[in-house]
């Protein structure tokens, strides 16, 4: 309501567009009035629900725009599920783009067989947590629970549990061991371990009539097959899913609507219609299409969409049981707010004149780094050229400013020695934009008039 | 004010007693508890909070899991010098002492993982936990897979947990090579002057009256806003200041609402203690001392930086000189500086000015020992035979970090140095050697 109130905007086009997103309001207020109890039985409840869509991660029933992918996938796992066939093969797609959501659907939909369910042995990896061999090793005897697993704790050096484990992988054969699933999350991680043991081996079983394996890799580096090595490689069967995102502006639109209304099952049907032809409402918006299209540009996946989703989320209340378009707008501000510009808003006087010093040396000797005694000197140079000097400060206190804009990290050294120069001759680097001060410089609350005329200026 | 903090989940009492514990804060508090949810619900995985020094990070999250009773694992990362205290002290806030003995010797993450999931398993979360990690900037020197995990804690353990992390570095400087799983990112906007006056307001001395208190408040901001803004800094010296600023009124001279005369008698005091006290020069015990003895004048004690006077040898003393004049002259310039007989060298060509940048700007530069040596014997009067001890007396020097040893390619053969002092020390030193330094810097000629 307010971003429309503040926002002049045509009237030719909105007019119709206002009517249209004030409707749903309208026709709440009375139904809030109405019925005080559902609000209070059905609004936690839309929190709960949607909540466990976009933070945890809750699977859907069925996997959009990847129905393709999610076919190959669970064929291959049925083949080597049922009938005791050996595969390998990587999943492969950017941050973001449910390659895990597919992984786990797909699973979800294998384990429905009963007699996959009493067959299939599963196995999770993570290369962010199995930081080498030795603990990947162990994590795959405690999950197999073999023998020599004594409650949680595995025995033996790496040596016995590696042959230990190949042996009961090589004792089986197609026809009467059980299959293993094998899913190496952050699958590139893997490929840093020493010599690559671990893969070599998996990829080994998975090639020669031992007991039949999958080996499921997901990672999201394009470049994962280069970071192999050659025998490795080899035995690898070059099979990948890719997961690369083909949605248009009008799916992705379609898709915010479909991840925010309710689903069939929820327990108020009355609450959960209403809710639902308000996000279509909310939808059909015109600014929210617009803010919608924004984001789309920016990323399209599933993450940062739910990472919003979740800011609009938040603004509603059992007062306020609805999003609204300002809500949106609101969320997509927040999201998209340049983080260096909100922490220039809180520097001191002091710290700014100091960053326009930097920008003017920049500005002058292109580039080169500078050090605060140059800093200093420039910014006298500046009062000098002013008769009433309200900022003479002495060096100590704009070497503590200085060491302020070191801490925060807008400032960089240039090599890491600091013990053997003395701290006011470091090379320093400024890691700003030159828009970014401007534009900052702007913004910021009540700056003194000289100050921002001899930023403007073009030479010190 | 309370009005901000409303939330199903919680009482509305304990909401009061948050709002009353933040001030200006609340559009802050509010955001994270709508977006906390109700205890049972889930939470996003990760949440990222930056902001300036002290504009409330820790305290807004303190005072929320505290006040509404959310189990938590509050862990500041400076004081983790390795994971495994991390790992202990999270499983000991969440499921009492005895799972964090369930670690192996040195665990790893997986490690960690597991024995979570197991206790999880026994335990489940009817809340969400939340795990805070204060500076989370350190985070990023530990290994490599520690913030992407965390990040994604909530999808490895199956546990509903909240990770949040504070900073005062924005989060673009945070992300690893290969991406990861994204945090919320919120910020916390600097406190304005006005919050500033505000929130100092609140500490005010009982004996004297609110007005009065703010109007000290008031001066203080006058005179340390342009320099500082982290209201720790602010109330240090706020505390520190405000008996002198009384004295007047408790001597009787000035009575309380007398602005003006109370202005003239801090002001200058004030500034004196941005130049002391601030910097740390002195400290705060001394500075203490120092108001209540009245007769002797503030900063007549020497602080810290006075200290750096340094007792040395003669001849240590003439080789630092040396060094100093070898470092900020060109080599160029040494002939018509320390040779009695230089011949004619013409002035205008001596003078070549176009090097815009002094040395004294750009920093020392390196030289070698011949030279040292070279212009320590012009510059000493007496005839100085090159003995152990002058050596020795350089290379103390190095240990004393008054001269820097450049290239460590050779130790005896043509070493190079840098002279690492200021300019007031070696005046300082010359002075009393009864030297003058300055007729023989060429940034000064």
């Amino acid at each position: 309501m307010l971003a429309e109130k503040s926002k002049p905007q045509p009237i030719t086009a909105d007019d119709g567009v206002n009517a249209g997103s004030r409707h749903p309001r309208l026709s709440l207020v009375p139904a809030k009035l109405e019925s005080r109890q559902w609000a209070h039985h059905g609004f936690p409840q839309v929190q709960k629900v949607l909540r466990e869509r976009f933070c945890h991660q809750q699977l859907p029933e069925e996997p959009e725009g990847v129905e393709a992918q999610h076919k190959h996938l669970l064929e291959l796992l049925k083949r080597t599920a049922i009938h005791g066939e050996s595969n390998s093969l990587l999943i492969v797609g950017p941050r973001g783009a449910g390659k895990t959501m597919l992984l786990k659907c797909v699973l979800r939909d294998l384990l429905q067989d009963k007699e996959v369910q009493k067959n299939l042995l599963q196995v999770h990896l993570n290369g962010l947590l199995q930081t080498d061999d030795r603990i990947a090793l162990k994590e795959i005897t405690r999950q197999l629970h073999l023998e020599n697993a004594v409650g949680d704790k595995v025995f033996g050096s790496f040596a016995e549990n590696l042959a230990f484990l190949l042996e009961a992988l090589k004792k089986g054969d197609r026809s009467s061991s059980r299959p293993v699933l094998f899913v190496l999350d952050e699958f590139d991680l893997f490929a840093h371990h020493k010599n690559q043991t671990l893969l070599y081996n998996l990829f080994d079983v998975s090639q020669s009539a031992q007991t039949p394996i999958a080996v499921v890799g997901v990672t999201c580096r394009l470049d994962v097959l280069e970071l192999l090595e050659k025998r490795v490689k080899s035995r690898f069967s070059h099979r990948q899913i890719h997961l690369l995102s083909s949605l248009t502006v009008t799916q992705y639109l379609r898709l915010v609507g479909t991840q925010l209304s309710l689903p069939d099952e929820f327990p108020d049907a009355k609450f959960a219609q209403e809710w639902n032809s308000s996000i279509e409402t909310l939808c059909a918006d015109k600014s929210v299409e617009e803010v919608l299209q924004r984001h789309f540009n920016a990323s399209k996946d599933f993450r940062s969409m739910h990472m919003l989703l979740m800011l609009c989320l938040s603004r509603v209340s059992v007062a306020k049981p609805v999003i609204q378009p300002a809500d949106l707008q609101e969320a997509s501000r927040l999201c998209l707010a340049d983080a260096k510009a909100n922490m220039l808003h809180g520097l001191s006087i002091l710290e700014l004149c100091l960053i326009i010093a930097m920008k003017h040396l920049n500005d002058v000797y292109e580039g080169e780094p500078f050090n605060l005694q140059m800093v200093h000197n420039e910014f006298k140079k500046f009062l000098q050229r002013k008769s009433n000097s309200m900022y003479n400060f002495n060096q100590p206190v704009v070497r503590k400013a200085f060491e302020h804009l070191q801490q925060l990290e807008l400032i960089r050294p240039v090599e890491g020695s600091s013990a053997k120069t003395q701290s006011e001759y470091q090379l320093m680097r400024l890691m700003l934009d030159h828009s970014q001060i401007m534009e900052a410089l702007q913004k910021y609350p009540q700056c003194p008039t000289d100050v921002k005329q001899w930023a403007m200026s073009a030479f010190g | 004010m309370t009005t901000l903090l409303q939330h199903p989940g919680y009482e509305e009492g304990r909401l009061q007693k948050v709002a009353e514990l933040l001030p200006c804060r609340e559009v802050q508090a509010g955001m994270l508890l709508s977006l906390m949810g109700e205890p049972q619900q889930y939470s996003y995985p990760s949440i990222f909070i930056y902001g300036h020094r002290a504009s409330g990070k820790s305290h807004v999250m303190h005072v929320l899991l505290k006040e509404l009773e959310l189990p938590h694992a509050t862990v500041s990362c400076v004081e983790c010098v390795s994971v495994v205290l991390l790992f202990e002290h999270v499983l000991r806030s969440f499921f009492g002492s005895d799972a964090a003995s369930l670690l192996p010797c040195s665990p790893s993450l997986s490690d960690f993982v597991r024995v979570y999931r197991q206790q999880c398993s026994q335990s489940p979360a009817k809340e969400t936990r939340y795990i805070v990690m204060e500076k989370a900037e350190l985070l990023r020197d530990t290994d490599a897979n520690v913030l992407p995990a965390l990040l994604r804690l909530q999808e490895l353990v199956e546990d509903n947990v909240t990770v949040i992390l504070l900073s005062e570095i924005v989060w673009d400087k945070f992300r690893p090579n290969t991406g990861c799983f994204e945090p919320l990112v919120l910020n916390f906007p600097d406190y304005s002057k006005g919050e500033l006056q505000q929130i100092l307001s609140r500490d005010r001395h009982p004996s004297y009256s609110a007005e009065f208190y703010s109007s000290y408040i008031n001066i203080l901001l006058g005179v340390f806003y342009s320099v500082c803004r982290d209201l720790r800094e602010l109330r240090h010296l706020a505390a520190l200041n405000f008996s002198k600023f009384c004295e007047p009124v408790e001597e009787g001279k000035v009575k309380e609402t007398d602005t003006h005369k109370l202005w003239r008698n801090i002001e200058p005091h004030l500034k004196k203690a941005m130049q002391t006290v601030y910097l740390r020069e002195v400290s705060s015990l001394q500075w203490e001392q120092m108001q209540q003895m009245e007769e002797k004048e503030t900063g007549i004690l020497r602080g810290l930086s006075a200290h750096t006077h340094v007792e040395l040898p003669y001849y240590s003393k003439f080789l630092l000189i040396a060094a100093y004049l070898a470092s900020y002259n060109p080599a160029r310039t040494d002939k018509r500086f320390f040779l009695k007989h230089h011949g004619k060298i013409r002035k205008t060509n001596f003078l070549k000015k176009n090097e815009k940048t002094s040395n004294h700007l750009l920093g020392p530069k390196p030289f070698p020992l011949d030279r040292l040596l070279a212009i320590f014997y012009s510059v000493v009067d007496s005839r100085v035979a090159p003995t152990a001890s002058i050596f020795s007396q350089i290379s103390s020097l190095v240990t004393l970090q008054l001269l820097a040893q450049v290239s460590h390619d050779d130790q005896l053969d043509a070493p190079k140095y840098k002279c690492a002092v200021s300019m007031d020390f070696i005046c300082a030193i010359s002075r009393t050697v009864n030297f003058d330094i300055v007729k023989y810097l060429y940034d000064f000629l």
